[in-house]
């Protein structure tokens, strides 16, 4: 049955490492005006990703969280390449894959794989779906005619888009949003990958069918032996899915750890504020708020010292100084917090 | 709950013609809101709940059509109101705050302007400066700064916007605000600082609340009584904590298991098998009857009844139908 087997998982995990991340930035230059252009010299920037590291251990589920314009899907774009960062590495399997190109890529785009939020937006219209899910073994030269029909059949069965034979015929907009994920889903399986970026991959998705998929992905992971990236902002799906969780806030971690001790014991104050301010299905529950000062400041003007300490409520004279780095208060705990360190 | 109930609706269905037929969006609704009270609804989308929402206020876009039913407003058929009786009930005593702040209003407008204009349009006598004090003092209420009162909409965060739109929702004190997906562009500590001020401002102004959300966490956490709704059709009406704790109809006890809760240490989700029903295309019986785990074959052939079950709970669903 379905089901959260997240329990058990934890132990088949290996310590290997499949992805590791250091110091990835990707800073995005700010179009300027015409006047401005011949009046100043200075370039501002975006800062979408401002020093991101974290590792990823094979067949895990390690999810980035965060409010929107965090840099969450940013970094996962950086991850499959489909930006290119501005610094940083991005080690895939102990190769560094930042400075790979065409050909290399296109090989490497086998093994990792993205799935986008918007199941509407990610298919071509025109395309059956059939064709669309067959279109990467197409691109890549893997197979054709007889063998990438039997292929296709045979993922689009597995993602349970049955019977197989008719959803090939079908178009997008033949489908409903789920079945569509499903598709998206089975388009990345294809090429058999090891790795996948699942961007919001449930967010337009109606709740009554979102398990489902989740628990497809999760199914998926234990067959063909997955890793995913879990990019969303709902912590309490992250919750459910994850190994692993980092919590990002304008454009840094910061906080990381197992999600049984992210959840139990938030250490980070943006952290504690997130967590409490979720909405949960109970009225007899008490609701508790951290009330943080302002909003999010934006990417381009980010504050000197702690980035979170304009909204702090815990905000020390330290942080004005100096940005706290990601250290570990536990083992395979890390927090970005002048306070969190000293208690 | 106080004796005389604030809105009261009967019966209320609406449809919309489309190419391919007549879709009933809304079918045979009947509830009731007092003073101060929060009613969620909720459901999930192409259930009907924003045309619910909307034809309360009888916006329901064309060609969309309430076919039947009654609203009736402190006693009074609003369906038997003229179009300008309708422009006056708008805004002054139910308002509506809508799902997307970005795009209801207008760019070219400063935000004090939109207040203005409409306290002028609904009291005419009100001097222009006087609107402005009033729009001040509104602004304050949302917990927004007074000067943002020359600032024009997209200097504003998303959060920011909203909190106008529920300024523009009180400014001329209405009796019920509908608030359609307030916060579902929002992000989750702005989203929880929305409902805890639309919460607060009920409290102070006295004012009753529909809220309408796909998000049932949402509405378990933040309403009195809660709608349930699937495919048009109200499957289960009662007060929050007898959803939560006592679910009668299969698709509210299907929901309640498959949202994931962060409280809990372990949970296992179970999704709904299959997925909602085309309007158009409708299954003979009971809307819910293809995705129903104890779906009997009376279920295939007879449309069950909205049935009593306790006090104050109703459900539609064969199950508690009556001489069972």
């Amino acid at each position: 049955m379905c089901g959260a087997a997240s329990t058990k998982k934890a132990s088949r995990l290996s310590q290997a490492t499949i992805l590791q991340v250091e110091h990835l930035k990707k800073y995005f230059p700010v179009e300027k005006g015409f006047l401005e252009k011949m009046l100043t010299r200075s370039r501002r920037f975006v800062r979408a990703v401002d020093d991101v590291s974290f590792s990823v251990r094979k067949g895990e589920v390690f999810t980035l969280a965060g409010e929107s314009g965090c840099g969450k899907t940013t970094t996962g774009k950086l991850i499959v390449r489909l930006v290119t960062p501005t610094s940083g590495r991005i080690l895939f399997n102990d190769v560094d894959i930042v400075k790979t190109k065409h050909e290399e890529l296109r090989v490497l785009r086998r093994r990792m794989q993205i799935i986008f939020q918007d199941p509407y937006a990610s298919f071509n219209p025109r395309m059956r779906i059939g064709d669309a899910v067959g279109h990467p073994l197409e691109i890549l030269g893997l197979a054709k005619g007889e063998e990438k029909k039997e292929r296709v059949l045979k993922m689009l069965d597995r993602v349970g888009l049955a019977p197989p034979e008719q959803f090939v015929e079908l178009y997008p907009h033949q489908l409903s949003g789920g079945q569509r994920q499903r598709a998206a889903m089975a388009r990345s399986l294809i090429l058999d990958p090891e790795f996948i970026v699942a961007d919001e991959p449930v967010s337009m998705i109606d709740v009554s069918l979102r398990t489902t998929i989740i628990d497809l992905m999760l199914d998926l992971r234990r067959e063909l032996g997955l890793t995913y990236l879990f990019i969303t902002h709902d912590l309490a799906i992250a919750k459910y899915i994850s190994d692993r969780i980092a919590i990002m806030y304008l454009g840094r971690i910061v906080e990381m750890g197992d999600k049984h001790e992210i959840f139990s014991r938030p250490m980070h104050p943006y952290t504690q504020a997130l967590l409490l301010a979720i909405p949960v299905p109970n009225p007899e529950r008490k609701r508790r708020m951290i009330e943080l000062r302002g909003e999010v400041p934006s990417a381009i003007d980010i504050p000197r010292g702690c980035r979170f300490r304009t909204r702090c409520p815990c905000e020390q004279d330290t942080c004005k100084q100096e940005e706290p780095e990601l250290v570990p208060v536990s083992p395979g705990h890390f927090v970005a917090c002048h306070s969190a360190k000293e208690s | 709950m106080t004796s005389q109930p604030l809105l009261t609706v009967n019966d209320l269905t609406v449809e919309y013609w489309a190419r391919r037929g007549k879709v009933r969006a809304v079918e045979g609704i009947s509830f009731s809101i007092g003073k101060s009270e929060t009613l969620g609804i909720v459901g999930e989308s192409g259930c009907g709940k924003s045309t619910l929402g909307l034809s309360l206020i009888r916006l329901v876009p064309y060609p969309g059509r309430i076919v039947k039913g009654k609203i009736s407003l402190k006693g009074r058929d609003v369906l038997k109101f003229s179009k300008s009786q309708m422009q006056n009930l708008r805004g002054k005593e139910i308002s509506y705050v809508f799902q997307d702040p970005m795009t209801s209003l207008n760019p070219v407008k400063k935000i004090g302007a939109h207040f203005v204009e409409l306290i002028r349009a609904h009291e005419p006598k009100v001097s222009e400066k006087e609107a402005v004090v009033r729009t001040r003092k509104l602004l304050k209420d949302v917990g927004i700064q007074s000067e943002r009162i020359g600032d024009y909409p997209h200097q504003l965060s998303g959060g920011m916007r909203q909190r106008i739109m529920i300024a523009l929702a009180i400014a001329l004190n209405p009796s019920l605000v509908i608030a359609d997906e307030p916060t579902t562009a929002l992000d989750v500590i702005v989203q929880a600082k929305i409902l805890d001020l639309l919460n607060a401002l009920r409290d102070a102004y006295g004012m009753a609340l529909v809220l309408i959300t796909h998000d049932l966490s949402i509405v378990l956490e933040r309403s009195d009584r809660i709608i349930v709704m699937y495919a048009g059709h109200m499957v289960e009406y009662a007060r929050s904590e007898d959803i939560f704790k006592n679910p009668q109809h299969p698709y509210t006890q299907g929901l309640l298991k498959a949202i994931p809760n962060v409280e809990l240490d372990e949970q296992t989700l179970n999704a709904i098998a299959g997925s909602p029903p085309d309007l158009l295309n409708l299954p003979k019986g009971c809307r819910f009857w293809p995705r129903c785990y104890c779906a009997k074959e009376r279920c295939r052939e007879k449309e069950p009844p909205l049935t009593n079950t306790e006090p104050d709970h109703y459900v539609r669903c064969g199950k508690y139908e009556e001489g069972e």
